[in-house]
């Protein structure tokens, strides 16, 4: 058991009494009440839990929370600049109507946001590509890849 | 003619599950005119020969909605409340509830839509609340067999009518005019002699004070009236979930709670002899550990070993230590590879005859072609991508649940049962659920959260991992047909038979087939075959079998619709033109019945299908089109898939066309949404699922060896909605069944291979 401190959408924030090896997951999801990152596989197989880590998307359930010290940690929570000004896919997910029952779409729209943030207007097969790891069982893909150029085109990396 | 085969009163569980049909029975008996509601207005004049107007199609809104004060809620006598769905305050503020749990059919969002049409208000003033649980206000409240859609028109839209009638009479009497006088629009009411407005928030508090009018003496919108119904309207949680707030059940948390794992026999059934429960409660995190004995009952509590912990991953990591020596003597000890060679063996020869029609042994004597095929499909899981989970607390003799749950009204029977508690002590919370696609129709895991939470006195949550998800789960049940069909000289199809296994719970009445399992000659949907004979050899199963999106049809529309392809090319026609021979003449084979199939709107989605999808055009070598057509839960959907399959075995499915009728389309957004939906997990299912058994225990674990379809094996999906006037109908799935067919007849377009098994990875198939 140990104190870690870590740094999730700019805010320091220490955790006391939690074991290193506890996935960055259920960090944040048990001990700092951050519930926006969900829990799909545990395996890295779905990217239900991706988060960012100094931009870079992460799974989360596949990452020690030790790994994040010191590093800055963004989550679905902390993607937007503020309630009135979110960024420009959680805008285009709206408009789009992409989610069904939602689940999934926490750790689309983080995977999708580093994505645009490292090519700002992506081609299709670009987006394939990239969110190849991110499964959604309902099958929304038709949608997440519409929003994703929806937002990539109106200037997508906030 | 073939009156029998297609008396759908019969056949009630092809579709449904089974406690949908005990309601259903129910209500048919006390006369809800559920079917009368269904009928488009002009044929019910013309059925019935009643002409002119005057008559009230609508079903009774239910009693006790109309019991509902209209001076109830938020304690405000000045609200405006005539019913449990609307209230109207006079800070203009509209709520209106949404019943149903949202399992990400968009029911949360299209619901509330019916209302505030009929109660004529912008969607934009309209606050939607996630409603308790309570029969007696709500009626059925549950995400099944998608009949939340027929069964709640009718009384949605009179609970918002009824609502904008005491608002114009509010609005008339202010103005001492007469009600025909004065219109309703968008939130107001207009004196349409003066052109005088008056808000609904500024006759909220007169409108409560009117006496509340029969639900069935309202007048209802025509559909060219709507302003809100069809449109495309986004989810209602989506602000709330593109930002990552709680919405879930895996999201429930409580103060003081602990985090809970329920660890059950790997072979289906067995028991707990022994677990090394002192040496897990000695583990990090660990605060609890014990045995529960269950009751056993299907879908209801195994055996298991709780363990409590501080957090999710220090009970996971407890999981992984706990060791148990299981009793498997009631344990299942099933395996797929044997069951796959005995349902080979039995459906080789004659069985037990289920239904049968005309003279299919003379039907094959007198053939000039006779055609066999031996087609089998997997066991499915549901896979839901949030895992069961479920919250419960015991407190002050209550039990507390936070479940994610598709049928929430049946567990406090269920509890009272199992925890020998009264019924009127379990509150249940309805929570967003992460994907039901039936798997939480069976409320297995409410059970073992609510039995765990009365051992101790802290409130905690139950969490399943993903392995133990596909552990154990209610399966889509696999099955094996073969199959024979006759071809006359002149090409026509002279009679189909289906040798097939039915499988029955283990311990059961040998007749009563499992969940999902029945298989019925109207599932062939080809009414003009003369002679058909479903012969059915019945078998136990132990694992554990549940409802699967479109249950019955998901794998049955497959079978039959692939087959009707093979016969096709054998007669050398074309399997479009077969295909509509089949239907016969354009005619509802039980007049008003909604669940009774209806061929002319089977013809015209499936001629809509066509030209939309470019049936009978060219194309490259190596590309191939398939069609298919199925009914299912009262929806009518032909698809056309265009495949190019590259190396000989790469399939790439370039476009599927999907041609719909459900009536109308009441959320464009929500609507396509479930389509698309189902084309993704339709070409999922053929892609590479399977689930498969040995010892009674399932093989896969996670999704490394049970895939879900990613990003880039997307088609394109083009939707083309037909409109009737038959009352809108569910899409959570039928647009399943048709998908599979259509890919693999485009796969035999393309290389000339029949696909014969499901899924086409044991075919040699791979979709890219
Ligand atoms: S939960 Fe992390 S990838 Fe699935
Ligand atoms: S929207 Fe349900 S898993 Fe993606």
């Amino acid at each position: 058991m140990a104190t870690i401190q870590v740094n999730v959408n700019g805010d320091d924030r220490t955790i006391e009494s939690i074991d290193p090896n506890t996935p960055l997951l259920w960090a944040l999801r048990d001990h700092l009440g951050m519930v926006g990152t969900k829990f799909g596989c545990g395996k890295g197989l779905c990217g239900a839990c991706t988060v960012h880590m100094n931009g870079i998307a992460i799974r989360s359930c596949s990452t020690p929370v030790s790994a994040a010290v010191g590093q800055a940690i963004t989550t679905i929570e902390g993607l937007a600049e503020s309630s009135q000004n979110l960024h420009p896919l959680q805008e285009a997910w709206m408009e789009e109507d992409v989610p069904q029952c939602g689940y999934c779409q926490a750790g689309q729209i983080m995977n999708a946001a580093a994505l645009l943030s490292s090519n700002s207007s992506p081609s299709d097969e670009d987006i394939d590509n990239a969110m190849a790891g991110n499964l959604c069982r309902c099958g929304t893909y038709t949608r997440i890849r519409k929003a994703i150029h929806s937002a990539a085109e109106k200037g997508g990396v906030a | 003619m073939n009156k029998d085969l297609y008396h759908y009163d019969l056949i009630p569980d092809v579709d449904m599950p089974a406690e949908f049909i005990e309601r259903e029975k129910a209500r048919e008996a006390s006369k809800d005119e559920r079917e009368e509601s269904f009928i488009p207005r002009r044929r019910f004049l013309k059925m019935t020969g009643i002409a002119g107007g005057g008559l009230v199609l609508a079903f009774a809104i239910s009693r006790s909605q109309r019991a509902e004060g209209a001076h109830h809620g938020g304690g405000d006598h000045s609200t405006f409340a005539p019913n449990a769905f609307i209230q109207i305050k006079p800070d203009g503020s509209i709520v209106i509830a949404a019943k149903n749990p949202e399992v990400g059919q968009g029911i949360k969002t299209f619901l509330p839509m019916i209302v505030a049409e009929e109660l004529e208000v912008p969607w934009e003033s309209v606050t939607v609340e996630q409603s308790e649980i309570d029969r007696e206000r709500f009626g059925v409240q549950s995400a099944g067999g998608s009949q939340s859609t027929p069964r709640n028109w009718n009384p949605l839209r009179q609970a918002g009518a009824v609502a904008r009638t005491m608002l114009v009479s509010a609005a008339a009497q202010k103005w001492s005019v007469d009600a025909s006088k004065c219109k309703a629009d968008q939130g107001y009411v207009i004196n349409e002699s003066s052109g005088a407005r008056l808000s609904y928030a500024e006759l909220a508090t007169d409108a409560a004070k009117l006496p509340v009018p029969d639900a069935d003496s309202v007048t209802l919108k025509e559909r060219s009236e709507y302003k809100l119904l069809g449109k495309f309207i986004g989810g209602v949680d989506n602000a709330d979930l593109v930002t990552g707030k709680p919405l879930f059940g895996i999201d429930q948390s409580l103060p003081g709670m602990l985090y809970a794992v329920y660890v059950k026999c790997p072979s289906f059934g067995g028991a707990v002899k022994h677990a090394n429960l002192e040496e897990i409660k000695s583990l990090p995190g660990v605060v609890n550990a014990f045995v529960l004995k269950g009751n056993s009952v299907d879908g209801q509590l195994m055996p298991g070993v709780a363990i409590l912990a501080k957090s999710t991953y220090e009970a996971f990591l407890a999981e992984k230590a706990l060791q148990v020596s299981w009793d498997k003597a009631p344990a299942s000890n099933e395996s797929w590879i044997e069951m796959k060679a005995q349902a080979k063996e039995l459906t080789s020869k004659p069985g037990p005859v289920a239904e049968e029609q005309g003279d299919m042994d003379g039907a094959i004597a007198s053939a000039s072609k006779v055609v066999d095929g031996y087609y089998t499909y997997p066991f499915l899981s549901h896979s839901n991508l949030e895992p069961q989970n479920c919250t419960a607390w015991y407190t002050d003799g209550k039990m507390k649940l936070w479940a994610p749950s598709q049928t929430p009204q049946g567990i406090a029977g269920m509890l009272s049962n199992l925890l020998e508690i009264d019924q009127d002590a379990v509150e249940i919370t309805q929570l967003r659920i992460g994907g039901g696609f039936g798997r939480r129709l069976i409320n297995d895991f409410v059970c073992e959260a609510a039995a765990i939470a009365k051992q101790v006195d802290v409130p905690i949550k139950l969490m399943w991992n993903r392995e133990s998800d596909m552990a154990h789960d209610f399966y889509r049940v696999g099955g094996f047909h073969n199959l024979k069909g006759t071809i006359d000289s002149s090409g026509k199809l002279t009679g189909l038979q289906d040798r097939t296994v039915v499988f029955t719970p283990k311990g059961g009445d040998g007749k009563r087939p499992v969940r999902g399992g029945n298989i019925r000659a109207a599932n062939i949907q080809c009414p003009e075959i003369p002679n058909v004979r479903i012969e059915a050899h019945h078998l136990p199963l132990q694992v554990p079998c549940g409802w699967w999106r479109a249950p019955g049809s998901c794998s049955l529309g497959w079978v039959y619709q692939s087959f009707i392809d093979e016969l096709a090319h054998a007669a050398g026609r074309d399997h479009l033109e077969f295909l509509l021979e089949q239907f016969g003449e354009p005619r509802w084979l039980q007049p008003g019945q909604a669940r009774a199939f209806n061929t002319e709107r089977a013809i015209n989605v499936t001629k809509l299908a066509a030209e939309k999808g470019d049936w009978g055009q060219d194309m490259k070598s190596g590309q191939g089109r398939g069609i298919s057509f199925y009914f299912s839960h009262l929806g009518y959907f032909t698809e056309v898939a265009e495949v190019t399959v590259e190396n000989g075995n790469q399939v790439r499915v370039d476009r599927v066309v999907v041609a719909a009728d459900v009536g109308m389309l009441l959320n464009k957004a929500g609507g396509e949404n479930q389509v698309e939906g189902s084309v993704i997990d339709g070409l999922s299912t053929l892609a590479g699922q399977e689930i498969s058994f040995e010892e009674g225990a399932v093989r896969q674990t996670n999704f490394d060896d049970y895939p879900l379809l990613r990003m880039p094996a997307q088609p394109k999906i083009e939707i083309h909605w037909m409109t009737t006037d038959y009352a809108p109908t569910g899409l959570g799935e039928p647009a399943f069944p048709p998908l599979a067919a259509a890919v693999t007849n485009a796969i035999h377009a393309a290389t000339g291979k029949r696909i014969r098994t499901m899924p086409i990875s044991k075919e040699g198939f791979q979709v890219v």
